[in-house]
């Protein structure tokens, strides 16, 4: 049955129409909203793909149904976190860095790294390490990811 | 084809060779007319130019995420003179793309880039020839900047001269045209930032994950819960409850739903209930190996046959080393399941896809709906990265059996337990190594047989899965790669013999997953020559230095490098002084990828724990010689690639299973190196930028498990043969050689 969901993402209200209350975030921000961000990788909270920041928390959006999120809840995906124009540190650092592969994962670990040194301002490399032992990348592309959120930390 | 000749455009353009630029008509007609050269003679396959001298640039090898979309743009940015922001790049587009083989065995510089460079040549020679007659000046003196060809104070635009008209100009590969000498460079081997790097960081990026086209529809493949089993019933009703269903698909043991929303397609697939027969076709795995061993062979291939092994081997007082090696079945691990969608329209088939052999696959479909290739039309869209042939095919097959069954463009992408499941696998390697020596430690004779599936004689279609379970005409081959590579060796022994026995199959639909074959072999290889090195009490860098071709400086110069970049200290492996529960050890490995290029050295520091089993390793050396650099960075980030992905490969990786079915349908199962796990990696990139560019996409990731083995023996006095090198593995090593 067709229902209204109201939803704050990206510093804007947005009203999606869903059939199921039970549908993960991730559905609704890909399909729904047409972002690019947040990605599919496994459904099951595993790899980090789809991780975006809901009132500045790292959270697998996979596995988080619609009915679980409030239109007060800020949500901010890899969009949201930075652009062009303002980038955020992590994606300034990942840039510079040159940190991606094929990229796939680069949402998750960006996302997962911004909300980590929000609250962790100076870092060791062990700690940058451990706090993305959950992100999984196929590529091999972690020395890069660590070199590239120790850069932001120092910014 | 009827196209027209643009009087005008040659009256205006004046010079004899510009009439032959234009016979072609321009390439807006050709396009519209369906009629874009995409033969690989042709410099029109390869490049066209607009009015405002932008250059677009067709190439059938595509970016899989290895950072090519950048590398090769600069080949032809240098040859042309132009900035790498006048190139745009089409990539793996069936209908506009020239056929370059599929993206893969690390050929897309080597191959793909100097096609490229070939034609960007030929083009500027001619675009020269004609700025030379426009300008009223000798060729030898003209210069090109951004592409405005200068001679004093005149000047004229590749724009100007060529604007969107054909160069309808003939390409030799085996001939290529003069190109720039190196030293003139300006952005071939420069670490120019990725293209893709920015929009990937920025959200903004369209993988093929995120493309969408109009009126399309959602599906998800329901596979068969046993390999073998046959769909007994559906019950449609299961389901009902569902908003936006739109349609169960069966095709014999095919099955997918069909809905309007993805969230609605997966909880349908999800709920659907289905009576599947009971099949068991899969080996017992606890007897894995047995099996291989015991598959039929089909033939014997000897890659290499040197003196007689038979007698070295067996002479009266001869030292003889004997010793097993296994490598596990892998799977491709994509992080992005497979996705594609697809169109049928007016009798033609339209699929976008990740696939990294669009033209290969164009064939496949036609083959499948049995209508001519021409009707089909398969485009390049890059997704997660593949690492050889994972699921993007059979997602592409999906998606236009179900395209074909609604009359609507479908969408399919597989969850992880399809990927997990289903992409098809690295096949299982055995290999069998003899060895003997003499009283001084010297090498008198080498054997070696491997045990891998036969490939079908240039056969690469690897089956369609939607076609198999469909009962649609599907491709027999096998096709596992080119798996016989690298089983010959690199090292001047008097009496050598490598064979594969070919196996009619193999458990699970093979494929190629990065550096196939080479990766197994020079594992097994490299490992039992270390073995030698230790029988000999020799070090074995020097040991392998003393059988590499004196004639192969290259070679040589990498093993040599690789053992000053890790400060190398000369003494046979396996240390004595080992005490505590961590022990330390280090270890080495060469390889010249397929014997004809790429030179890679590496050096692994590993530390075991005892009491566990644990190896991590802790620094990775590796020099590494692929001739002419095009671009540092990017090479540097691919062989971080090679690295990290084969540590994990090494010590995690291993399909599980059943007698029914993969059982590794996740990452907790399945699973892959983490952060806290990479080890510090030290490089020493040997550029040469007046030899060929080759290959570095794979060559080193096939030193990497060998080096970890040695590395491995030097800690703890225990060989590790069997991939992966898991801590049960381990300690159960420990207990043989205590």
């Amino acid at each position: 049955m067709a229902q209204r969901k109201s939803l704050n993402v990206n510093g804007k209200a947005v009203q999606i129409t869903i059939d199921d209350p039970e549908m993960p975030l991730l559905y609704a921000l890909r399909d729904n909203l047409g972002l690019h961000g947040p990605r599919f990788g496994c459904g099951l909270a595993q790899c980090g793909a789809c991780t975006v920041h809901v009132d500045g928390n790292a959270v697998r959006s996979c596995s988080a149904p619609l009915s679980t999120i409030t239109s007060q809840q800020k949500i901010v995906t890899l969009e949201g976190l930075g652009t062009p124009q303002k980038p955020h540190p992590v994606q300034r650092a990942f840039i510079e860095e040159q940190a991606v592969q094929c990229g796939y994962c680069i949402n998750g670990v960006i996302m997962e790294s911004a909300a980590f040194l929000a609250a962790n301002r100076k870092p060791s490399e062990a700690q940058v390490k451990e706090a993305l032992a959950n992100n999984l990348c196929r590529c091999g592309t972690h020395a890069r990811i660590v070199k590239a959120v120790m850069r932001a930390a120092q910014t | 084809m009827n196209i027209e000749i643009t009087r005008r455009e040659i009256l205006k353009s004046g010079g004899a060779l510009v009439v032959s630029f234009s016979l072609a008509g321009t390439l807006d007609q050709a396009l519209a007319q369906g009629a874009k050269p995409v033969a690989l003679t042709e410099v029109d396959s390869f490049l066209a130019i607009d009015p405002k001298g932008m250059v677009t640039v067709y190439s059938g090898k595509v970016d899989l995420g290895t950072g090519v979309a950048t590398a090769l743009p600069q080949i032809v940015a240098e040859e042309l003179d132009v900035p790498l922001t006048a190139i745009r790049l089409v990539q793996g587009d069936t209908a506009l793309t020239p056929d370059q083989g599929t993206t893969w065995g690390s050929l897309s510089i080597q191959l793909g880039g100097m096609q490229l460079r070939n034609a960007a040549a030929t083009a500027r020679g001619a675009l020269l020839d004609e700025g030379a007659k426009r300008l009223n000046a000798k060729k030898g003196d003209l210069k090109v900047v951004d592409g405005v060809i200068t001679a004093g104070n005149r000047r004229v635009s590749y724009g100007e001269l060529i604007g969107n008209k054909s160069f309808n100009l003939k390409l030799d590969h085996t001939k290529p045209a003069a190109s720039k000498d190196p030293k003139d460079y300006k952005i071939v081997g420069k670490p120019v930032s990725r293209v893709d790097i920015p929009p990937k960081v920025f959200g903004q990026f369209t993988y093929m994950q995120d493309f969408r086209v109009p009126g399309m529809l959602h599906g998800r493949v329901v596979r068969p819960p046993a390999f073998g089993a046959n769909l007994e019933s559906i019950d449609e009703s299961s389901i009902k409850g569902i908003a936006g269903v739109v349609k169960v698909v069966r095709q014999g043991n095919f099955l997918a739903v069909v809905a309007e929303s993805e969230w609605s397609a997966i909880k349908a697939a999800r709920q659907l209930k289905i009576s599947w027969s009971k099949a068991e076709t899969l080996p017992d795995p606890a007897r894995l190996w047995e099996h291989v061993r015991q598959s039929k062979v089909t033939k014997d291939e000897v890659t290499s046959n040197v003196g007689n092994t038979s007698e070295a081997l067996g002479k009266d007082g001869a030292n003889l080393v004997k010793a097993t090696y296994d490598f596990a079945i892998h799977t491709h691990g994509s992080i992005g399941p497979s996705c594609a969608i697809a169109e049928f329209k007016d009798g033609k088939l339209t699929s976008w896809s990740a696939s990294q052999a669009t033209h290969s696959l164009r064939k496949q479909l036609a083959t499948m709906f049995a209508m001519p290739p021409e009707n089909v039309r398969c485009i390049y869209i890059e997704g997660s990265g593949c690492y050889g042939r994972n699921g993007h095919e059979d997602a592409a097959a999906d998606a236009a059996l179900l395209a074909k069954a609604l009359g609507r463009p479908v969408r399919v992408q597989w969850m992880r337990e399809d990927e997990h499941g289903w992409d098809p696998k690295g096949p299982p390697t055995l290999i069998d190594l003899r060895a003997a020596l003499d009283e001084e430690g010297n090498v008198q004779a080498w054997e070696s047989e491997f045990f891998v599936p036969l490939q079908t004689p240039g056969g690469f279609n690897v089956p369609l899965i939607a076609a198999t379970l469909g009962g649609m005409p599907a491709d027999d081959h096998i096709a596992p790669g080119n798996i016989f590579q690298n089983s010959a060796i690199p090292y001047k022994f008097a009496n050598i013999k490598t064979q594969l026995h070919r196996l009619e199959n193999t458990p699970f639909r093979p494929s190629w997953i990065r550096t196939p074959g080479r990766m197994q072999n020079t594992y097994a290889n490299e490992c039992f020559m270390d073995e030698l090195a230790a029988a000999a009490s020799a070090d074995p860098v020097e040991f392998r230095l003393k059988y590499l071709d004196p004639a192969d400086k290259r070679g040589i110069e990498v093993l040599s490098r690789v053992a000053a970049l890790a400060k190398w200290e000369k003494r046979p492996s396996g240390k004595a002084d080992q005490s505590g529960d961590v022990v330390k050890g280090r270890g080495v490995a060469y390889c010249k990828y397929e014997l004809v290029r790429t030179y890679i050295a590496a050096v692994a520091d590993v530390e075991v724990k005892r009491s566990t089993g644990d190896i991590r390793v802790t620094k990775f050396y590796l020099a590494h010689d692929c001739g002419q650099i095009i671009n540092q960075d990017g090479l540097k980030n691919q062989l971080d690639g090679n690295i990290i992905q084969t540590i994990s490969r090494t010590l995690l990786e291993e399909l599980k299973f059943n007698r029914s079915m993969v059982t590794s349908l996740d990452w907790e199962s399945y699973p892959i190196l983490r952060f806290p796990d990479i080890p510090e990696i030290v490089y020493d990139l040997i550029d040469r930028p007046n030899e060929k560019p080759w290959g570095a996409g794979e060559p080193s990731a096939a030193v990497v498990p060998c080096a970890i083995s040695n590395a491995v023996f030097d800690a703890l006095g225990t060989r590790m043969r069997s991939v992966p090198f898991t801590p049960d593995k381990v300690r159960e090593a420990m207990k043989h050689a205590a």
